[in-house]
């Protein structure tokens, strides 16, 4: 589960080229809350299932977990450690890795992507850290027989791909629409274990992560200047033609 | 003259125009080499060569058509172990961010993803990206090891610099197969005569305003005559008025066309993260309070069914 500024916000960078938890709300991940819920349904399909959320993040993280709990599932981990700040995709799929193993596993679901960073790399590296299958950017999924099948859309083709459990699986927002936590779902959530861990509880050095440990920097990170006001006409007849001339001005037909 | 390694993104050695983009920016960093997986090598040479690839790396194996990914990532880690090059470009599609990541991990170097320009700086290549659904424009550059970058299509517009290239096949040895997703099936998706919505200069978008499967129809004809790409916004797709492989926005498929014309699209802000650093934008719509507006270069407040085949009609008289 990511912690993310609220993607319908004036979201923005702060003067170190990171992005500014500050000056917006955050929330769960739109994207993980898929994740969550092929979670539910595979849970709820029959399986023996115990459903485990985590996160990285400061201590407000901890709301994407209440979130996801309310949606349903067991327990939840929140790692949680100022040397963490700052940290890229190699150092926060290291933190998860050695988190996912501390707990372990049979099955790691993730969102396709953080709204906020839309990197969508973290499973692939989940995978190749803890060296299982990646079974990644799927719509639709099965778990049986200890296999996982998903159905994949490509740039230019459909493909069907299985991994053998233990596996790493992304689903797209095109997975099943999520549900909405119940009030009952809510209360619930408050009952359930939530542990927090640190860098030392994980066996992990300070410099592998945050902004030591960080594999590339931000130079400069400047808002664009709003598009200039254009030329907005009322149909009055004509608004066809008149489209017709401003494209051929721009030499587009 | 220092390597740069591209990752050939093709099918059935037929080379996509993102990789001759990324041929276009590796000749601003050094030379470069491009490496080639699956069969019909000999098809994509010809291609390869015209755009400046001096060496083409060759790997034929039957897992490369098997194996999700990770062919791809044995390969590359593999060839860049051996010939140290300056760095490695890949498209920014969703198999070559995780080749790219996966890469990077193993050569303990930087990542960059998404990049939308490369330039030459003093520390390696400086990239620029757009974030925030591009009201960010951020530039980045690789700390660590091998500058590891992966470019969205209409980066650059592809160039040519025609050289002979010199083919190496490359033995790969393949992780195991155990710690890989297996390809059951792959069916390719039918293409029309309409480029694709990611490479086109021109793209028409409908929305929830197109009101149904069958009037898309009125947004195909305008694409038609502009020589465009038909996208859709997700309103219109999740009502199953069009694939979801036509999808525009923060989730589905993000653009940078020459031209952007919405179309019954009220440009909400995820809609608006997929098509924000398009270089013209034409919107259509009836609420003249529609936030696309606001970044539109030019907006018809009208109906579409009027405004559209008004448009057609003007443009094709004005070419007879």
């Amino acid at each position: 589960m990511k912690h993310v500024p609220d993607a319908t916000a004036d979201r923005t960078f702060t003067e170190e080229g990171e992005t500014d938890r500050e000056s917006v709300d955050s929330l769960l991940s739109e994207l993980d809350e898929y994740a969550v819920e092929q979670a539910l349904r595979i849970a709820e399909s029959g399986v023996d299932a115990e459903i485990s959320y985590l996160t990285v993040g400061p201590d407000d993280a901890k709301d994407a977990l209440r979130k996801a709990l309310a949606m349903g599932g067991d327990s939840a981990t929140h790692v949680s450690d100022e040397d963490i700040e700052g940290s890229d995709a190699f150092g926060t799929s290291l933190v998860l890795a050695r988190a996912i193993e501390r707990h372990g596993f049979d099955l790691v679901l993730c969102g396709m992507a953080s709204t906020d960073g839309t990197m969508g790399v973290v499973p692939a590296l989940l995978a190749e850290r803890l060296g299982v299958p990646a079974v990644t950017h799927v719509e639709e999924l099965t778990v049986e027989d200890g296999t996982v099948t998903g159905r994949r859309e490509g740039d230019s083709a459909t493909v069907r791909v299985r991994g053998t459990l233990p596996a790493v699986v992304s689903v797209t927002d095109r997975s099943g629409d999520a549900r909405y936590p119940s009030f009952k779902g809510i209360m619930a959530a408050k009952k359930k274990p939530l542990e927090t861990l640190d860098l030392a509880n994980l066996g992990i050095d300070a410099g592998q992560v945050g902004r030591t440990g960080a594999r590339s920097a931000v130079d400069t990170a400047t808002r664009r200047p709003p598009r200039s006001k254009g030329e907005i006409v009322a149909d009055d007849g004509v608004g066809g033609a008149g489209l017709a001339a401003f494209l051929t001005a721009r030499k587009f037909a | 003259m220092a390597e740069i390694l591209v990752l050939v993104d093709h099918t059935d050695g037929v080379v996509r125009k993102p990789t001759l983009e990324l041929l276009t920016l590796a000749r601003r960093l050094g030379e470069p080499s491009a490496v080639f997986l699956g069969r019909d090598a000999d098809s994509a040479t010809e291609a390869l060569g015209r755009y400046g690839a001096h060496k083409v790396y060759v790997v034929d194996a039957p897992e490369v058509d098997e194996l999700l990914v990770t062919p791809a990532v044995d390969a590359l880690t593999q060839i860049a172990e051996n010939t140290g090059p300056a760095a490695i470009l890949l498209p920014s599609n969703p198999d070559g961010k995780e080749t790219a990541a996966r890469v990077a991990l193993r050569l303990e170097s930087g990542l960059i993803t998404d990049a939308v320009d490369i330039v030459v700086g003093g520390n390696g290549p400086v990239t620029e990206q757009s974030a925030f659904a591009a009201t960010y424009q951020v530039t980045a550059h690789v700390t660590r090891g091998i500058p590891v970058i992966t470019v969205k299509p209409n980066a650059a517009a592809p160039e040519p610099a025609p050289v002979t290239p010199e083919i190496e096949k490359w033995d790969v040895t393949f992780g195991p197969a155990s710690a890989a997703a297996k390809v059951l099936s792959r069916s390719p998706r039918e293409r029309g005569d309409r480029p694709e919505l990611t490479e086109a200069d021109v793209v028409v978008s409908g929305g929830r305003g197109v009101n149904g499967a069958e009037n898309f129809a009125v947004i195909e004809r305008v694409a038609d005559t502009l020589g465009a790409a038909v996208g859709a916004s997700r309103a219109a797709v999740d009502a199953g008025w069009y694939p979801h492989s036509h999808q525009v926005g923060q989730t589905g498929t993000q653009v940078s066309p020459q031209l952007y014309l919405a179309a019954g699209i009220s440009g909400a802000i995820q809609h608006r993260a997929g098509m924000q650093t398009s270089k013209t934008i034409v919107a259509v719509n009836k609420d003249q309070d529609a936030p696309i507006f606001e970044l539109a270069d030019y907006g018809v407040v009208g109906d579409l069914f009027q405004v559209l085949p008004q448009l057609v009609e003007e443009i094709e008289r004005r070419r007879s």
